[in-house]
């Protein structure tokens, strides 16, 4: 073996090293990124059953909208309710303006976080939809499936 | 008998596809001439059925032949005609066959334009892309037919509102499979090289080629995804690190790494293995995103399976991956160095370190895109990686890369002297304050932002500087101004010259990002008509609410007055459009865009008088749509090829005649 070659092989070696150690510490900063920044898809009996993990974390809950529990503050643009679903119920409060089909019984996605108040700030409000036209009816039972679909969507671009 | 006709081209395409992708690969092992003319037959045999069969199908939806599966699936008389024409990308079956349309015309493209030259590198190439397009054929063939025979109704539901609600859906999802589907034909090249077991630097131009076209294509693709959710969804944003937006932006990142690891290969003649497993690796991304966007997985990872669609385009991906690293593990060793990289400060440095960014990029976004499926699959609970991941991480690489679009192109090739590095690289610094400073008096205070200006404004002097530097040098030497430009900018240096043109877009690019999505305020609230509401220097003032009967939808629109200082400026009417076949309106924001910015204003309902709405104001966001369409150009300009300049070894003897060794097939 010639001296170059010795050389082309030890720096080979070296070229390796470099990657594995920068591959490492990019994996463990993308691993903390990650578990700092989960979204968790919770109904509210999940969000009970994870105690004190509710509160500060990202999440997107999902129920029901319970009868006679909207409030509309007057002259502001946000709306207080009861999300709920077959065991739980919780208090949401939101500040933006809720969208078009937003009403008493329909199945929501509001992600936001539980606050130390005991209620759940809401950044942002879906309403749960299908593409397949049904007459919208109050108080029809939850769709459980529905709802899930509507958790991973990203503001309806899944719809594509 | 429509359908039919459509079932029997398809079969005849899996057929000859088959059959044309062993040819070519014995065509391609033998060195025979006549193989290698038959591979080319084979090649554009196979694109005759593909657009046959698109034909035929667009020939059914625009006769309203409701018995063609399809058609009675996405069709309706009550759509205008062009929602119609466009249909056959709509929906799944249909969109997999306009894939496998263009897929088509890409091999016979390629195939033509390289019927006389690099004909030892051909039949694998052709086999390759075959082999890809047997699998296409045999999804439409079987778990994706779109000309099921069905019983013929009267009428059809019509294709997803979301197309026919605006017309960047219609514009988009073309360029985006263009952009997909055109990465086959490098791919195929890549695995011709390694299968040949060498890779000649004349064969390194129709790769280049190959690889800028879909490259173009999927660039203007991602904007065009990110302008229409800005358009049309409401929520005031163009980018939400959405699994599907991310499966469009994964190969566009290691595509546009291995168009700057090709630069490296061909002044060095180094990273010939890698280049290639980045074009390889930009093929597998483009799968994964068909699998991921067409397969459902992210609604349910369970539920994927129901539909056969999903499990056979993974298994294809399977197949690809084990294929390509099997392929790598066997032959890099053929595809040598020509010569090594002796310094890190020069600019085949500054290469590997872009290619070190955009690797690391691609990961960030992989893992962050398919985290939750295997969360969910190994521990079944649901959950995504929020934004704030993707921020955080891809910030600070972008910012990086801006600082290597102006770091890069001012260092030499090889060695130089303190003296050089010097005289490059010091003078930007001063754009670069001056930018920073102009930020900051406008307000800006975000501290990424103010160093994203730093470093676009230090890559804009660069790229400036490097653009016309021809130009000036033919000046000095007493050219005229006409000359020098032509001669300088356009029939010499054009590749060189498009390059700069795609990063001064990309400059414009990342600063307009980075400003619209710090420096944007908004405003929520509810209006009751005649009322009015003010956000910076506007003031909209609402006028009232009108109901329009449309052909396929009813339209409610909401009108705005807006005036700016106290002057009128326009009128803004932000609308729902109500489908027969939707429940829920879809809301269209209406936006007026200035050389600022945006003002964007979304109605959340409608109720009476009363209107629930949202007021953005956004910092130069239309930049972005410019300079996406800058890049374009600029990637247009560097492909086209120099005329009149043939290189003496870009004509490749025939496969019997040549002489150089094929030393792999020992």
């Amino acid at each position: 073996m010639t001296t170059t070659e010795k050389m082309k092989r030890s720096s080979r070696w070296f070229m390796l090293g470099a990657f594995l150690v920068a591959g490492a510490a990019f994996i463990v900063i993308a691993w903390g990124g990650i578990n700092k920044n989960l979204v968790y898809y919770w109904t509210p009996s999940d969000l009970f059953a994870n105690g004190d993990k509710a509160y500060g974390a990202t999440i997107r809950l999902g129920g029901m909208v319970t009868a006679g529990s909207i409030k509309n503050k007057a002259g502001v643009s946000g709306v207080e309710f009861d999300v709920h679903d077959a065991g739980k119920t919780v208090h949401v409060k939101s500040s933006g303006v809720p969208p078009q089909m937003f009403r008493e019984g329909i199945g929501v996605v509001v992600e936001g976080t539980m606050v130390k108040g005991g209620y759940f700030q809401c950044n942002r409000l879906m309403v749960s939809h299908s593409n397949e036209y049904r007459a919208p009816k109050s108080g029809h039972p939850i769709d459980k499936k529905e709802l899930e679909r509507l958790m991973k969507s990203t503001e309806g671009m899944d719809a594509k | 008998m429509t359908a039919t006709l459509g079932r029997f081209l398809i079969l005849a395409s899996l057929l000859v596809s088959t059959l044309g992708a062993m040819i070519s690969y014995a065509a391609g092992r033998k060195h025979a001439p006549e193989g290698v003319r038959w591979a080319q037959r084979f090649a554009y045999f196979y694109a005759a059925l593909m657009v046959g069969a698109a034909l035929v199908m667009e020939y059914a939806l625009l006769g309203h032949d409701f018995s063609v599966g399809y058609v009675a699936h996405v069709g309706s008389r009550s759509v205008p005609t062009w929602v119609t024409v466009v249909s056959l990308w709509s929906s799944l079956e249909g969109s997999i066959l306009f894939w496998g349309a263009v897929l088509g015309i890409y091999i016979a493209f390629a195939t033509y334009l390289n019927r006389a030259q690099h004909l030892e590198y051909m039949p694998y190439a052709i086999g390759t892309w075959l082999a890809c397009g047997a699998f296409f054929s045999f999804l439409l063939a079987t778990a994706a037919n779109p000309f099921l025979t069905v019983p013929a109704a009267a009428d059809g539901p019509g294709p997803n509102p979301l197309l026919q609600n605006h017309y960047l859906m219609v514009i988009h999802p073309p360029f985006l499979y263009l952009g997909y589907v055109g990465m086959t034909i490098p791919f195929g090249y890549a695995c011709a090289a390694l299968l040949r077991g060498r890779l000649g630097l004349s064969f390194l131009k129709p790769m280049r080629a190959s690889l800028m076209v879909p490259w173009i294509f999927l660039t203007c693709a991602i904007m065009l995804g990110g302008w229409w959710a800005y358009e049309v969804l409401g929520w005031g944003g163009y980018w939400a690190w959405d699994p599907v937006e991310n499966a469009s932006l994964l190969p566009w990142l290691t595509a546009t790494a291995a168009l700057h690891s090709a630069i490296v290969m061909e002044r060095r003649g180094v990273l010939k293995g890698w280049t290639v497993t980045l074009i390889q690796a930009s093929f597998l991304l483009t799968i994964l995103g068909t699998f991921m966007t067409r397969s459902g997985v992210f609604n349910s990872v369970h539920s994927f399976t129901q539909s056969a669609i999903g499990p056979t385009i993974l298994a294809f991906l399977a197949a690809v991956l084990i294929f390509s690293i099997a392929l790598l593990a066997m032959r890099i060793d053929t595809l040598e160095a020509e010569g090594r990289i002796e310094t890190a400060a020069s600019k085949e440095g500054a290469f590997l370190f872009n290619n070190l960014i955009f690797i690391l990029l691609t990961f960030t976004v992989l893992i962050g895109t398919v985290f939750p499926l295997i969360v969910e699959a190994v521990k079944g609970k649901q959950m995504s990686v929020g934004r704030p991941y993707f921020d955080a991480m891809v910030v600070p690489a972008g910012t990086a890369l801006l600082f290597l679009i102006g770091i890069g192109p001012a260092l030499p090739w090889g060695r130089s002297s303190r003296q050089q590095m010097i005289k490059a690289l010091l003078p930007p610094i001063v754009t670069g304050g001056v930018l920073a400073a102009l930020g900051a008096a406008f307000g800006i205070r975000n501290g990424w932002t103010l160093a994203t200006l730093f470093v676009g404004g230090y890559a804009a002097h660069v790229t400036l500087a490097q653009m016309w530097q021809p130009l000036v040098q033919r000046l000095r030497r007493g050219d005229t101004f006409g000359n020098a430009l032509v001669n300088g900018q356009l029939r010499r240096g054009r590749r060189r010259f498009g390059s700069y043109i795609v990063h001064a877009g990309a400059v414009i690019v990342l600063i307009a990002i980075a400003v619209s999505s710090t420096q944007r305020t908004s405003h929520e609230l509810r209006l009751v008509k005649g009322q009015s509401t003010t956000l910076g220097a506007w003031t909209l003032k609402f006028l009232g609410t009108e109901i329009r009967q449309e052909p396929n939808r009813e339209a409610t629109i909401a009108r705005f007055a807006v005036t700016k200082n106290g002057q009128a400026v326009t009128t803004l009417e932000p609308r729902m459009n109500q489908y027969p076949t939707m429940r829920e309106p879809i809301g269209t924001p209406a936006v007026h865009s200035t050389v600022k910015g945006d003002l964007y204003l979304s109605i959340m309902n409608l109720d009476g008088d009363s209107a629930g709405i949202m007021v953005l104001w956004m910092p130069m966001v239309g930049w972005i749509w410019f300079a996406v369409i800058l890049m374009g150009i600029g990637g247009l300009v560097a492909l086209i090829p120099p005329r009149g300049v043939i290189p003496s070894e870009a004509r490749d003897p025939l496969p019997a005649s040549d002489a150089s060794p094929v030393r792999a097939s020992a």
